[in-house]
């Protein structure tokens, strides 16, 4: 709540509260990046609103970090174009309102963490104070330390404090919670719907579906490069959802995704799961067919189905 | 206060301020971290004085306490330049580190200019400890002016053996990376007559001499204390002239073409 409080302060008055929903911070337009042989983007188009948190959520390799990079100027596309905060996101100006937190596989360890926050916030025009920075990303007790004593957590948010450093209007999240434990993983979050609050834009990375249904007010699903699927974690949950069905059968898989409603069949063990909008009609059909069907168990699909039914390569699942 | 004061004038369009400001932070916590950082500050203050112990002060009031002066001094500041430019910036670039910076707003010429400013001071830290050791241990007298030049020197020479650095950065992979500059730095101060004048080389040595960037500083160094080869001093800076924008040039088709193909 003071953390809230505090940033709305110092928010040079850029952004009209309560955040407005039409206006687009940030754009990928029809991108397509490639590194050699793999294509890590195809064709993929994105915004992001004023005010509006966003998740990107895919697998490992699906584009979610080079989507990043590309917002952040630090490569540039092969096609498309890359719009962030009306400029081209190369341009030094537009890094001025924009913090990040990337996947940093070592932080020099011999700088305090205020040290590496002071550095940080010399980069800025109008930095948050250094003691906000810290009672934000919950660095107290450890401030002082060389980065190289801290615990894994605490780095992350040691970064997620030097990405607040120039108090941004624009934040770029790549799996900011991977290594932290669940406390840490909560708090963080609660930080988050913080800068929400304050009508910060946000965009962050993650696989973690749990993480994507708290945090943002939509979600964008994306796998080998491609948009699956985009809405509130709701209308993700809707895309796919209906029930799972699983039960032991002779029936053919292949036979088994061509029945109506089907979205995904996935082998488990000596059982079949089945994801169907309309399980009623499915098991019908399945039940007229085999009678040796035994082990029959009809349930909620949880938005972790949904997910995977959405990123495996079932043909159903094209969207 | 200070710096909030600093912030709020930089307030748009970014000042001259703002970057001095940039300039000076970067610059200081660079040098910090390196002092910190003891594998670098040990081996590359501790090398020259230590051999200076070993070797300038065993030959006290002869011409080797004083010809190790420069010479070393040379040394100091080729190994603060490979070490700190070469590991620092490839170490910094492998693990993300540079990439976190680039996207912040901090000019890219403020990390590169505080890198190398680190590595002058530590080079200045080592032409002061070899001119103290050589007045009280190697009984050398030198006047004012020499040890200014020399300082002066040491200075200039960072600037080739920074733009080195920043070829083995964006050359060598970050692991292999003390190795490989311990594989070319010791041969080529060796072959360049930091440890002894270059007529005591072999031959087949002093062949190859001239074609050293190290060579070639070590002579300009050399010059202000009378112990260089003779002939006129200019075909020294040349050279290292030469050297210098060769090395920048060939970085800087690497860095655009590796920026090109991510």
């Amino acid at each position: 709540m003071s953390a809230t409080a505090v940033i709305t302060e110092a928010t040079p008055a850029a952004w009209p509260v309560p955040p407005s929903q039409t206006r687009t911070v940030a754009r990928l337009h029809s991108v397509t990046k490639r590194y050699g042989q793999t294509t890590a983007l195809d064709k993929f188009s994105l915004e992001l609103k004023a005010g509006e948190v966003v998740a990107l959520l895919g697998p490992n390799g699906a584009g979610k970090t080079t989507a990043v990079r590309l917002l952040l100027g630090l490569i540039s596309p092969d096609s498309g174009t890359v719009r962030v905060l009306g400029r081209d996101p190369r341009d030094a100006d537009a890094r001025t309102r924009i913090g990040a937190m990337l996947q940093v596989s070592r932080v020099p360890e011999m700088l305090r963490v205020r040290e590496h926050i002071d550095l940080f916030r010399s980069y800025y025009p109008n930095p948050l104070p250094a003691a906000d920075v810290i009672r934000i990303a919950r660095l107290e007790g450890f401030a002082d330390q060389m980065f190289g004593k801290l615990s894994g957590g605490q780095k992350q948010r040691a970064l997620f404090g030097l990405a607040l450093c120039g108090n941004p209007d624009l934040i770029f999240l790549d799996e900011p919670t991977v290594g932290m434990d669940i406390e840490t993983r909560r708090a963080l979050w609660d930080e988050v719907r913080a800068l929400s609050a304050a009508s910060k834009t946000v965009l962050l990375t993650t696989h973690y579906l749990e993480e994507a249904d708290m945090l943002a007010h939509r979600i964008v699903v994306i796998n080998k490069g491609g948009l699956l699927c985009e809405g509130t974690s709701t209308e993700i949950k809707h895309r796919v959802s209906g029930r799972r069905i699983r039960c032991i059968t002779q029936l053919d898989r292949e036979f088994l995704a061509t029945l109506p409603s089907v979205a995904d069949v996935q082998q488990d063990r000596e059982a079949v799961v089945i994801l169907a909008e309309h399980p009623e009609a499915v098991v019908r059909e399945m039940l007229l067919r085999d009678e040796t069907l035994h082990g029959l168990e009809v349930s909620a699909a949880a938005l972790e189905d949904a997910f995977l039914a959405l990123t495996s390569d079932a043909p159903a699942t094209q969207a | 206060m200070a710096t909030n004061a600093i912030a709020v004038s930089a307030a748009r369009p970014l000042s001259l301020g703002y970057y001095v400001h940039i300039f000076g932070k970067e610059t200081q916590y660079e040098f910090v971290k390196m002092l910190r950082t003891k594998a670098f500050s040990l081996s590359v203050l501790g090398f020259p004085i230590m051999f200076y112990l070993l070797f300038g002060s065993s030959n006290r009031h002869n011409m080797f306490a004083r010809y190790l002066m420069p010479s070393y001094s040379c040394m100091g500041v080729v190994s603060a330049c490979l070490f700190g430019i070469g590991m620092g910036i490839a170490m910094e670039r492998a693990q993300g580190w540079l990439e976190l910076k680039q996207a912040s707003p901090m000019p890219r010429f403020a990390y590169l200019t505080a890198k190398t400013l680190s590595c002058a001071a530590f080079a200045l830290v080592i032409v002061a400890a070899l001119l103290v050791l050589g007045i009280t241990l190697g009984g050398v007298t030198l006047t004012a002016t020499e040890a200014l030049k020399l300082a002066g020197v040491i200075l200039a020479g960072s600037l080739p053996f920074t733009a080195m650095g920043l070829l083995v950065a964006l050359l060598v992979p970050a692991n292999a990376g003390p190795g490989v500059i311990n594989l070319i730095y010791l041969p080529m101060s060796f072959a360049s007559g930091f440890w002894m004048p270059v007529q005591y080389l072999p031959h087949w040595l002093r062949v190859i001499t001239p074609a050293l960037p190290t060579y070639h500083l070590a002579q300009i160094a050399l010059n202000i204390f009378g112990y260089a080869q003779p002939g006129s001093m200019l075909i020294h800076w040349e050279a290292l002239a030469g050297f210098t924008l060769f090395m920048l040039g060939a970085a800087w088709i690497l860095f655009t073409r590796a920026e090109a193909r991510s």
